[in-house]
């Protein structure tokens, strides 16, 4: 199945820019597959999402389609979109 | 004269200053723009690695390193993260670094907020957590809880080794007092006999303690000198008190012995600088009536001299943070500040007299001062 994965541009450092990233992932691949897609293709992206405990860092947002991720578990379907907000905030 | 490098961390990015003479000071940067940049210090036992402690945003901690004084930088492969549990912990942010023993070239320690400690070994490209200390059965006392830390998160800072022995090993932590090991790590132990925490029912407690800034003079090994929340003090040897070496209040009442951080002279181990912030009621830590002035004592501090030639003596409300506080190797010792207000200030005769030699930075987090190979 393939997925598209869309990042912001606070991890431009890790993929050269890049922010639009397509994946093949096998049948009935899960959010936590998509982040291990991107991880291969840029390493150390992952960390900058979820931290030591497996968890999505504090004010990440990550969207499948257009509702907001529960957890790494998420099923994902064929032709989704991943897209993945880092809020910046403060002065 | 060796080239005096000055690494600048501030909460936007990283800076260089640069100077053959230390008269004339060329500013360089700024790199990794937007970054928050904790501490950068260039490796003492081949003055060529560089390594850098950054978090950015929400995404979270790493170091970087470099081997051309930040022409090219390359990520750490392992960042410091603490062990997977179940309701683990995770680093916040990278604060302090530390080269290991002259013994060990490759060996690195990382201190973190929340308060953990980690060890490369291979020059900070992969970084484990530190077990014995991350994992010790008194670390949640030792700690305290998120209250405890300062308002920007608890730090675990100050990491010190022996330069008799590499398996000793100290660590300060705001809050939590300070530790030493003497076997790599593997069990820590307090050693904050004398240091007061006012702020505490009993004011001498085991641990529990806001050390700033513990720093170990090569020379004479066995003795510490710590700017503390409280004060300042000293410890002459293995396994003694800690002695109060406060200076008396000035006539009008003014403390001189609350600041951040402490800065030590490369040759002469009764010499050492601080920033002296007011302390009063809500705890302001500007320099005190708006005047800025470094205190310097020559005699491991019995007695201070309070230096002010070339500061701004009104209206100056300066704040440095506790990495931001340093000497360079030079005859005679350049000393060197960073404000959160973005100056950079330098002594070239062992802080005598101040230049300003770099205003309109951001907040400045870490001035380390280096002479690269």
């Amino acid at each position: 199945m393939r997925v598209t994965v869309r990042l912001p541009t606070h991890l431009d450092l890790y993929t050269g820019g890049e922010r639009t990233l397509s994946l093949t992932l096998a049948p009935g691949a899960c959010l936590r597959d998509a982040l291990a897609g991107v991880e291969a293709r840029h390493p150390g992206l992952r960390f900058r999402i979820v931290d030591e405990q497996g968890a999505i860092r504090r004010h990440i947002k990550i969207f499948v389609g257009n509702a907001v991720a529960t957890g790494l578990a998420q099923p994902l379907a064929e032709g989704e979109t991943v897209m993945v907000v880092a809020a910046l905030s403060g002065g | 004269m060796a080239e005096t490098v000055l690494l600048v961390g501030t909460r936007k990015g990283f800076w260089l200053l640069r100077s053959a003479d230390r008269q004339r000071w060329r500013l360089e940067g700024p790199q990794f723009l937007g970054h928050v940049i904790y501490h950068v210090v260039l490796d003492p036992r081949d003055r060529r690695s560089l390594l850098l402690a950054t978090s950015t945003g929400h995404l979270g901690p790493s170091v970087f390193r470099s081997q051309d004084l930040g022409g090219h930088w390359e990520e750490a492969a392992t960042p410091p993260a603490f062990r997977r549990e179940e309701g683990g912990r995770s680093v916040g942010h990278v604060f302090w670094l530390t080269p290991g023993h002259a013994s060990e070239p490759a060996v690195w320690y990382a201190g973190s907020s929340p308060q953990g400690l980690f060890r490369s070994e291979d020059g900070g490209a992969n970084w484990a957590p530190v077990a014995g200390f991350n994992d010790h059965p008194s670390r949640r006392d030792w700690c305290g809880g998120d209250q405890d830390g300062t308002p920007d998160g608890a730090k675990l800072h100050s990491i010190l080794v022996d330069p008799r022995d590499p398996r000793h090993l100290y660590l300060s932590m705001s809050g939590g007092g300070s530790f030493e090991s003497h076997d790599a790590g593997a069990d820590w132990r307090p050693i904050n006999r004398g240091v007061r925490a006012d702020f505490f029912p009993d004011p001498y407690p085991e641990f529990g303690q806001d050390p700033h800034c513990v720093r170990l003079h090569p020379a004479r090994p066995e003795r510490l000198f710590q700017q503390n929340h409280c004060g300042l003090f000293r410890r002459d040897a293995d396994g003694g008190d800690w002695q109060d070496i406060a200076p008396p209040a000035e006539a009008d009442g003014t403390r001189l012995d609350i600041g951040f951080g402490l800065a030590l002279h490369p040759r002469d181990p009764d010499t050492l600088w601080t920033f002296p912030m007011d302390a009063t009621d809500v705890w302001p830590r500007v320099s005190p009536g708006g005047r800025a002035r470094v205190l310097r004592s020559r005699d491991a501090g019995a007695s201070w001299t309070t230096l002010g030639n070339g500061l701004p003596q009104t209206q100056a409300w300066l704040t440095v943070k506790r990495q931001a506080l340093c000497a360079d190797a030079e005859t005679p010792a350049g000393v060197y500040f960073g404000t959160t207000s973005g100056e950079v200030w330098a002594s070239a005769d062992e802080g005598d007299s101040w230049t300003c030699i770099a205003r309109h930075l951001p907040e400045i987090y870490a001035v380390e001062a280096a002479h690269p190979a």
